[in-house]
């Protein structure tokens, strides 16, 4: 029996590699090595979260109807008998509770693009904190970057397709958005609307971007980001053995094969669960979109609250003067314009071109393939915990009404507190996260020299008393000797020796600053003649 | 210690007496109340009105005034509110107020029904108010859910949140919660707008319109068919959700799987 089932695979897999040479390939796959982290699965969660609503989205895509035609409800929900609707919202409606498992799967869909950006924002955090966007790894981090912005066009543009109120609300915030745009804003709202907002060309078009242009590209990047992620080799933490120029790792069949497989259905498993007890964007209370509702609580999925957060944080007047200006004729909304759009493009723009600045900062040109402790990176690990706590200023911001209401709190007060917040928490947590790193490296030099308190008292010959310190073993001393002491760039004098200015002078100091910025406060790893020192002392 | 010593002292011994000695005490007071209330009850059949005007000189003039006219930056007058008034704010609890704040909350009423009765025929007395409403007008069986949910969108869901969750307002202040209010009292909030909610007279939303919205409250008792609705405040609760139980889930299953099986 086992013969002839080993005969016909055999056969089917020389019948097909005949035809392909794709035996090679597999060969090459299988054979290749991962290094081995729980962090490095946060980008599968994205990739999976993204099948999962590529599968759920083809089910949804069956009955929804993106139209807005008025039509009349007549279904099985008693609080919207009678009532009229656009088209769009009585298919989402049609789906939730007529087609058998319909609600579930739209909840499914929903809760996965709420897990699909979180695990994008984690996966870029790791990258970012563990320095994996280095050499040569930059553009990857640009198309992982890019991928992050499809992913909020796809989550809006499907938040939008119900047409109930909220998402109605959303797309209007939307609009004064582009509006705020000076000169160009009219002409992009009408061009994207149409016409006149809401008008009949939005929902259609949204619909197409949602299932076709959005997630079209998000695949073609995925592709991409994962090519370059076998051509570039995945990078690894420190740790014994392990170097720039070598993976430490399992190769991918079969542990990965099985882990990544397996960890697929852990990821359906747990969004199916979520989507089966808890409600999501239930469109039944909101109803469909009418221009004069807005409920309380009435907020973008979490993912776009940082804008939200940001309008609502912006005041109106700055000690007197309105940000809000008219010049002959033409307004100008400083007050939409820059939480809105310089806002959030001042921080993606820094987000996308960190690994530039980074290496203007080092002056490193070699490739590296060994991530950085984070406490190893001070001043990036202070950026990032501000770029973080910046961002949730303005995503608390965002729920400002919700936190008011949960804790007793003052609206008002909130929010003057939070304008205050978003200008000195991330300075702070700057400062703050650099200092703790700080201490952790000097934490890790004291371990190193003097080796770990055991709490054994030993007492000499001549009275004194020693308490016993183990030192490290080979693997731990790796781990903490094992990164590079840089030191601020230096650079050639702005005359040469005939007087002459030097072209490139500028570029050069504003890149000694930034490396000043970075490095000139640092902890120097413990170098064997310290370690040697060290001993001695203590023998 | 000698063996009869031992016998007579008990470990538990003390534990024992303090539960008696709590037992007896409750026992006394839920006698004594219990008769009072039996006493205030027999005396229904006496003057409403009189009656209220004891209660409210002991209970309520301390701020609004003996003569109910109210003080200047302390409470309103009351002459002229009605009967609904009254049975709202005393029946919720919100009256008599406990602490000065942005706004009275609901709390466990302070007063038997027939209490609020009498006090709701005293301030009735004062000037012609809105009453009662009768057990019909409030019915949620006779109201349109489906027009409820119309009205309720353009009127109240931007305090209330879209189907009466609640939501904050300026300074501190909220627009409560509406699942736990009883019908009567929904109905008395829309006539006489306590607090910071304006008033929804009659010619404003109609009295059947009123029972619409109603049985639209009413509606929500059933709950979401989408599972458990998280409060029902909107995406925020959603978003954290997401964030602590579908991504923390999955990333301790990552950590899980990442760990060495050795």
């Amino acid at each position: 029996m086992a013969g002839t089932v080993q005969k016909v695979a055999g056969g089917t897999a020389n019948y097909v590699d005949e035809r392909t040479s794709i035996g090679a390939f597999v060969k090459f796959f299988a054979r290749k090595l991962f290094p081995d982290h729980w962090s490095f699965m946060l980008g599968e969660i994205a990739l999976y979260s993204f099948v999962i609503l590529l599968i759920s989205g083809v089910f949804l895509t069956a009955f929804f109807v993106p139209s807005v035609t008025p039509v009349i409800y007549d279904g099985p929900l008693e609080t919207m008998q009678g009532t009229e609707m656009s088209e769009a919202f009585a298919s989402t409606l049609h789906l939730s509770f007529e087609v058998p498992g319909g609600l579930l799967m739209r909840q499914i869909h929903h809760w996965a693009a709420l897990l699909f950006t979180a695990a994008i924002v984690t996966h870029m955090a790791r990258v970012f904190f563990t320095g994996a966007f280095r050499k040569p790894r930059e553009l990857n981090w640009l198309v992982g970057f890019t991928l992050m912005i499809l992913s909020l066009a796809a989550g809006f543009t499907g938040y939008s397709l119900p047409d109930d109120v909220l998402s109605g609300n959303g797309l209007r915030i939307i609009e004064g958005v582009l509006r705020s745009i000076p000169i160009l804003g009219e002409y992009l709202s009408y061009w994207v609307f149409g016409g006149e907002f809401p008008g009949e060309a939005i929902i259609p078009r949204l619909f197409t971007a949602h299932v076709l242009l959005v997630p079209g590209l998000i695949l073609g990047l995925i592709a991409l980001h994962l090519f370059l992620v076998f051509l570039h080799k995945h990078t690894q933490y420190p740790g014994g053995g392990r170097t720039h120029r070598n993976v430490v790792g399992l190769p991918l069949f079969p542990v990965y094969v099985a882990k990544a497989g397996g960890f697929f259905f852990v990821v359906f498993g747990v969004v199916a669960l979520v989507a089966a007890v808890f409600t999501i964007n239930p469109v039944w209370h909101y109803g469909t979109y009418d221009p004069s509702p807005v409920s309380a609580g009435t907020q973008p999925d979490w993912y776009i609250l940082f804008i939200d957060g940001g309008l609502r944080l912006m005041p109106g007047w700055i000690f007197g003067l309105p940000t809000e200006w008219e010049i002959f004729g033409y307004t100008l909304s400083w007050n939409i314009l820059i939480p809105a759009v310089i806002l959030p493009g001042l921080f993606f723009g820094f987000l996308a071109l960190y690994p530039w600045i980074e290496s203007w900062a080092t002056g490193d040109k070699s490739e590296k393939h060994v991530l950085d402790r984070p406490r190893n990176a001070p001043v990036r690990t202070g950026i990032g915990v501000a770029l973080i706590t910046f961002y949730v200023v303005l995503v608390l911001e965002g729920c400002n009404d919700i936190i008011a209401n949960l804790f007793s709190l003052s609206l008002n007060d909130l929010t003057y507190f939070l304008r205050v917040a978003i200008f000195v928490f991330p300075p702070l947590s700057f400062w703050i996260t650099k200092r703790l790193c700080l201490g952790l490296q000097r934490k890790d030099r004291e371990l190193v020299l003097h080796g770990k308190e055991t709490g054994r008292i030993v007492r000499h010959e001549h009275g004194e008393y020693v308490e016993v310190h183990e030192p490290l073993d080979a693997q731990e001393l790796w781990l903490r000797v094992n990164y590079e002491d840089r030191a601020p760039l230096d650079i050639e004098p702005e005359f040469n020796d005939r007087g002459v200015r030097r072209k490139g002078y500028r570029w050069d100091r504003f890149k000694q600053r930034l490396s000043r910025f970075y490095f000139e406060e640092r902890i120097s790893p413990v170098t064997p003649e310290d370690l040697e020192k060290a001993r001695s002392e203590h023998h | 210690m000698h063996s009869l010593a031992r016998r007579r002292y008990h470990r538990a011994a003390p534990v024992v007496l303090v539960l008696l000695l709590l037992g007896l005490i409750t026992g006394i007071a839920a006698f004594v109340m219990s008769t009072t209330e039996a006493r205030a009850s027999e005396e229904v059949a006496a003057d409403d009105v009189t009656e209220g005007q004891k209660l409210f000189a002991a209970n309520c003039a301390s701020c609004h005034g003996l003569d109910a006219q109210g003080q200047d930056g302390v409470a309103p007058s009351l002459v002229g509110v009605g009967a609904a008034a009254v049975d709202f704010q005393v029946g919720t609890g919100r009256m008599p107020m406990q602490a000065s704040g942005p706004q009275a909350p609901a709390k466990a009423p302070q007063f038997a029904q027939e209490q609020i009765n009498q006090l709701a025929a005293f301030v009735a007395s004062l000037g012609a108010g809105p009453a009662i409403p009768t057990e019909e007008q409030v019915d949620p069986e006779l109201g349109d859910a489906a027009n409820g949910m119309a009205l309720f969108r353009t009127n109240c869901a931007m305090c209330h949140g879209s189907v009466g969750g609640g939501g904050a307002l300026t300074q501190g202040k909220f627009a409560p919660g509406l699942w736990e209010t009883t019908p009567t009292h929904l109905y008395e909030a829309m006539l006489t707008g306590p607090q910071s909610m304006p008033v929804f007279n009659d010619a404003n939303i109609t009295p059947d319109e009123k029972r619409d919205i109603i049985s639209f409250i009413a509606a929500q008792d059933d709950g979401s068919p989408g599972g458990l609705r998280l409060g029902a405040i909107g995406p925020v609760a959603e978003g954290l959700w997401g964030w602590l139980i579908g991504l923390g889930l999955i990333i301790a299953a990552t950590v899980w799987i990442g760990a060495r099986s050795s």
